[in-house]
Formats: C-alpha cells, sequence, structure tokens
C-alpha cells in the first residue's frame, strides 16, 4: 500500500540509499520500494519462479520461435501429409501435409493473444464498475445489481450462442481472422468482469475510510485525480492477481470455444483448433492431440502458479516475513 | 431467515425475467434462419405459411411474452394434468422445438437421466476425494503428501477437460482398450453385464469431470482448514485433553466445511456448463450436447428454454449456498 505516508519513507530512504550505493559497491543498501517488496517476496515462492521462467519461455517460442523455424504455417504440402518426427518436420505433419511446430506457434501467438486481450477488456470493465460502485454511493447498488445479474447468466451456453449467432456478421464487416478474434475477444471479455469488480469494489469501499484519502479529499481533490491518483495505485495489487487469473481463464475458455468447433476458421490456427482437427485421428496420430494440450496446460499452469505468487507477494500479512 | 428467504425469491424474479429477455432478444438479432434448410424451391406463400406456422410471424414482443406464458403457465399445467389427469391443459400449445417438431420439454426429459447419471456422479466423487486430500493437505501443511497434493490440484484446475478427455480415451480407450470411449446411451441396465457395461463406459466421463471438480473443491477445502487449525478453539480444544482425531474430524472439519458446502452448492450449476464439453468428448447425449446441436441448428425455443432452465439453475443453487450458509454458520446474520 501506498499510503503518503509511506511515499515520503520510500522517498527518504531512496535518497538515503543513493550515496551510500555509488561508494562502495559491496554493500548496496536496498532502495526498498514497494514494487521491490513484491519481487523480493515473489522470488521466494519457489513453484511461481519456476512457473515465470517457463511462461517467459512459452511466450518466447511463439514470439520468437517462428523467426527462426521459417515454416509457413498454412503452407499445404498434400505429399508429406501425416508424417512422422523428422528433419525437415521436428513435430512431424498434420492430414494436408502442414508443419505442426509451425503451427503450433502461430496457434500459440493466437491463444496468448486472445488470453491477454480478453483479460485487458474483462480487467478495464471490471475495475471501471468496482471503483465506481465503490466510490460512487449512488452508484453502488445499481451497478453490484448489475454483476450479480451477470453472475447469474450461464455462461458457457450464452457465450456459445454469441460466437455462433455473430460470426457471420462479424467476419463479413472485419474480414474472417480479425473479425472473429474481435467477437471472442470481446465475448470472453465481457462475461468475465465480475469477479474483479466485486474484488475492487470491497478494497474501494475499505480505502476510502483510510485518512490518506480523507486528507486528499480536504484539499479539494477532484474526484477524477482521486481515482487515478489515491484509489487506483492502491488497489492495483488485487488486480494484477485478478487479471493473471483472467489469462488462465480466458485462455481455457478461448480452446473450449474451439474445440467445440465454434472459434477461429480452419486455416487459422490456434491451440485448441489444432487440438479439435487432431481429434478425429487421435487413435492414429496422438501426439498431434497432446502437443497442443500440453501447452494450453502448461500455459494455464503456469499463469495459475504466476497469479498464486503474486497473490502471495502481494498479501501485506505475509511479505516480510 | 425466513424474510430473507422471500425477499431473495422476490427479487429472482425480476432478474430471471431479464435473462430471458436477454437470451431472447440475443436469439432474435440473430441472422441464421430457422427456415434455411428448405429447399429454395418451395413457393414463397407456402414459406410464410410455414414461418406463421413456427410461430415467428408475430413481431417480437409478443412471442417472448407468450413463450413465457408457454414456459410458465402451459408447461406447468402438463405436467399436472400427466401427474393427476385432469384436463387444465387441453388445446394449449406447449413449445415446441424447431428441430424435432416434438415438445421441448419432452426432450429435454429424455436427456436429463444421462446428464444426471454421468454429471452428478462425478460431482459426488470429486467432493469424496477432495474433502480428504483437503484435510490432510491443511493437517500437514508443507509435508510431502500437502505439496504433491496442492501441485495435483493445481493441475487438474489447469488441464481443460477436452484434453483430460481426449488423454484417457487415447491412453484407456484406444492403447489398452479397457474403456469404450463413446458413451452408449441406449444401453438399458438390466441384469449384471449390462449394470458392469454402464459402469466401464461412465469411468471415464466422471473421471474427467470428477478430477476437475476434485482440484477446485480440495483447494477450497485445504485453505479453509488452515484458516480454522490457527483458531483459539481449536488450542482449548487440545488444551482440554481430546485426542487429536476428534480436534480435528470434529471441531475443525465441522467449522472448515461451511464455506465448502456453500461452494459445492454454487458450484452445481457450472458443472451442467462444464459438462457441454465433457459431454462433447465423450458423445454422452445430455443436456449440453442438446444445446450444442440446438444451436448448430438454429432451434430457438430449445436454445432458449435450457439457457433459461440454465440460468434458473444458477439463481437458485445461489441462494441455496446463501441460506444454507446463514443456516450452518449462526454468526451470519442476514436481516
Amino acid at each position: 500500500m501506498t499510503d503518503p505516508a509511506d511515499k515520503t519513507t520510500t522517498l527518504t530512504a531512496g535518497n538515503a540509499a543513493t550515496p551510500a550505493a555509488a561508494s562502495p559497491p559491496v554493500a548496496p543498501s536496498p532502495n526498498r520500494s514497494q514494487w521491490g517488496d513484491v519481487w523480493r517476496q515473489f522470488r521466494s515462492h519457489r513453484g511461481a519462479m519456476v512457473a515465470l521462467v517457463l511462461f517467459v519461455g512459452i511466450i518466447l517460442f511463439v514470439s520468437v520461435g517462428p523467426l527462426i523455424w521459417r515454416m509457413d504455417p498454412t503452407f499445404v504440402d498434400i505429399r508429406a501429409r501425416n508424417q512422422g518426427f523428422s528433419l525437415a518436420h521436428p513435430l512431424g505433419t498434420d492430414q494436408l501435409g502442414r508443419d505442426m511446430l509451425a503451427r503450433l506457434m502461430a496457434g500459440g501467438q493466437v491463444s496468448i493473444a486472445v488470453g491477454l486481450t480478453a483479460m485487458a477488456i474483462a480487467i478495464f470493465i471490471g475495475s471501471l464498475i468496482g471503483v465506481s460502485a465503490g466510490y460512487f454511493r449512488r452508484l453502488d447498488g445499481p451497478l453490484m445489481r448489475v454483476t450479480e445479474l451477470f453472475l447469474a447468466l450461464p455462461l458457457l451456453p450464452l457465450l456459445l450462442l454469441m460466437v455462433t449467432l455473430f460470426r457471420e456478421p462479424l467476419s463479413q464487416t472485419f474480414g474472417a481472422a480479425f473479425g472473429i478474434f474481435l467477437l471472442i475477444v470481446s465475448a470472453i471479455g465481457a462475461t468475465s468482469w465480475m469477479q474483479a469488480a466485486r474484488i475492487v469494489r470491497g478494497e474501494v469501499l475499505g480505502l476510502k475510510e483510510r485518512e490518506f484519502i480523507l486528507a486528499a479529499r480536504s484539499i479539494g481533490t477532484p474526484s477524477h485525480r482521486m481515482i487515478l491518483r489515491h484509489i487506483l495505485p492502491n488497489v492495483m495489487s488485487p488486480i494484477m492477481v485478478a487479471a493473471t487469473l483472467g489469462i488462465a481463464t480466458a485462455i481455457i475458455t478461448e480452446s473450449a470455444l474451439s474445440f467445440l468447433g465454434l472459434g477461429f476458421p480452419p486455416d487459422f490456427p490456434t491451440w485448441g483448433r489444432l487440438l479439435y482437427d487432431a481429434v478425429d485421428q487421435m487413435v492414429l496420430y496422438p501426439s498431434r492431440v497432446i502437443f497442443p494440450g500440453v501447452l494450453i496446460s502448461l500455459t494455464v499452469l503456469c499463469v495459475n502458479y504466476i497469479g498464486d505468487g503474486l497473490r502471495d507477494a502481494m498479501d501485506p500479512r505475509i511479505r516480510g516475513r | 431467515m425466513l424474510n430473507f428467504t422471500i425477499r431473495r425469491l422476490l427479487l429472482a424474479i425480476p432478474t430471471l425475467l431479464f435473462i430471458s429477455l436477454v437470451i431472447f432478444l440475443l436469439l432474435e438479432a440473430s441472422p441464421g434462419d430457422p427456415l434455411g434448410d428448405v429447399p429454395l424451391t418451395v413457393p414463397p406463400e407456402v414459406r410464410d405459411r410455414m414461418r406463421a406456422a413456427l410461430g415467428l410471424g408475430e413481431p417480437w414482443p409478443i412471442r417472448y411474452v407468450l413463450w413465457l406464458k408457454q414456459f410458465f403457465w402451459v408447461e406447468p399445467l402438463y405436467w399436472f394434468d400427466q401427474a393427476f389427469g385432469t384436463g387444465f391443459s387441453d388445446g394449449m400449445q406447449r413449445i415446441i422445438s424447431f428441430q424435432s417438431r416434438s415438445p421441448v420439454f419432452d426432450v429435454i426429459a429424455q436427456r436429463v437421466p444421462q446428464t444426471l447419471t454421468v454429471v452428478g456422479m462425478s460431482y459426488v466423487v470429486g467432493i469424496l476425494i477432495a474433502i480428504p486430500i483437503g484435510i490432510l493437505s491443511a493437517y500437514k501443511q508443507y509435508s510431502w503428501f500437502d505439496q504433491i497434493g496442492t501441485f495435483v490440484s493445481m493441475i487438474g484446475f489447469s488441464m481443460p477437460t477436452f484434453f483430460t478427455g481426449v488423454v484417457l480415451i487415447i491412453i484407456f480407450g484406444v492403447n489398452l482398450q479397457w474403456f469404450p470411449s463413446v458413451y452408449d446411451t441406449t444401453l438399458q441396465v438390466r441384469d449384471w453385464d449390462s449394470f458392469m457395461a454402464q459402469v466401464r463406459q461412465m469411468v471415464m466421463p466422471v473421471t474427467v469431470l470428477a478430477l476437475y471438480n476434485a482440484a477446485q473443491i480440495s483447494r477450497f477445502m485445504r485453505s479453509s482448514m488452515l484458516d480454522n487449525l490457527g483458531q483459539d478453539y481449536v488450542r482449548t480444544a487440545r488444551a482440554k485433553g481430546l485426542s487429536e482425531r476428534v480436534v480435528v474430524l470434529k471441531h475443525v472439519l465441522r467449522n472448515s466445511l461451511i464455506p465448502v458446502v456453500t461452494v459445492i452448492a454454487l458450484g452445481l450449476p457450472a458443472v451442467f456448463g462444464g459438462a457441454i464439453i465433457t459431454e462433447q468428448v465423450f458423445k454422452v447425449n445430455g443436456l449440453g450436447q442438446l444445446l450444442i446441436t440446438a444451436i448448430h441448428g438454429n432451434d430457438i425455443p430449445m436454445v432458449l428454454t435450457l439457457t433459461f432452465i440454465f440460468a434458473i439453475l444458477i439463481v437458485v443453487f445461489t441462494l441455496i449456498a446463501d441460506i444454507l450458509y446463514g443456516v450452518l454458520d449462526p454468526r451470519i446474520r442476514y436481516d
């Protein structure tokens, strides 16, 4: 928590630390900031650290990988179909002779991009509603009613419905790939902001009673600056935890949609789509099911572990022990 | 408590009405045409009559109110007639599916047993696995059992059911040939052999769902046990000289189960949603599979009714969870 009181102490500590760090390089006195503390605590969570390394690895695999393995994931080579592992195709080829390694990388890009974007939308809506409900008393009742309403919606059926109904018009307006991306991302985002909103509202309600808010109000801080300067930085930690866990759910939801055949178009690989395409021939070529499945599970596992580690690291009751 | 329940029930009515309106409008906005499969050679006036026969001729507010009437008035009356042999619903139109041209509720009634046996069983199994694991994990916190338990539950929580299902099919259905990979719904249990066949085909879907549920519930159980183990009353109970068994299994367990029971109640409707995917993987023709085929076939009455039933389940179980919480924990006061 960065109260103004905390801020001054960190500031003075920072000032004191600079000359000390400058003279002897042996004893770098720690510049204790809030995020530095969080990072230190996070590092002591072994599972989360391993997960972070793995997650960075996966991100590198899907982002830098295609620069090294320059094979077109949509290139159809019908004579080389259903091949096993070889030097030309390290992970084999699919039923149309497309290179599996390249497809896994391309699919990962889409899956992770969907996860991140959907999470960003969900967190944005969630924090907006949570902060307004917590800060403005008049909005609290109606906004929380809306949140409860959304929580009572059967989400997976509704998602399926939205995606089936609107895929045609959207893909006509924005192009097949981008239209579906937009649709899936906004559908997932619009149906998963409720937890974040509730958590943020609770935190804001608690914060509002604190002295530094009173102090800020007494000098006439307007509402928007109050929220941006004093409230939001202090609810950052629950938002970040919710965001991390949100990535995991978004990735799973996207792959579930793809798995039900309601996700991206066939020539546009995502991990869920790859799994779905491979299920028909899983008896003969189980590896094509295993690779995307393992990648989905591993990514989600890493993200969940990072979320756990973050939650521990951000909890001031645990931190510093 | 009674006050609270009544208030919540009254509040649930506008919520449900609103949800049904949202679903209805969403379907209304859909570009899909239920007559899309009708050949183009059919003359337009016949097409219009077909449309009217499906009840599509009226403007949407009338159709919405009609559907509400069918759902809340005609259907209950029909079931009442069926049960008591009366004739209140004679001549009233029930909700008809576009695809099968039969009453929606009859189709749903055919599918419910499959979903309930598989999904219900998996939930029970999941709870039975999760609670002992949660207790042991919390009691021996940071032991190797706890480390492995939390790791496995994290994995179970992270693996999507469509992947675990497919992996189980590859290992046990294809390579080892222990269990059938497709759920046979025509199977009727008559004797020991058909019972064993039923058990064998249920093993894999139940395992998949049970693992997923167990992973979630055991995490809640563990953290709830940990919260309670540090309380003062536990120390008092130990100081009285109660055996460790009684302290943990009677005092701590009972108190820790309070939040877990509500989580279990809250998870029940979500299980129906999650079962959509598992049913698809194992080709169980339950409610989830019905929903998917209805969505693909533009069967508006079926989709509307099914989704609305899911919404009712969620609202009802949320209410049950809240009431249970109040009943089990006297510290919670709703008034």
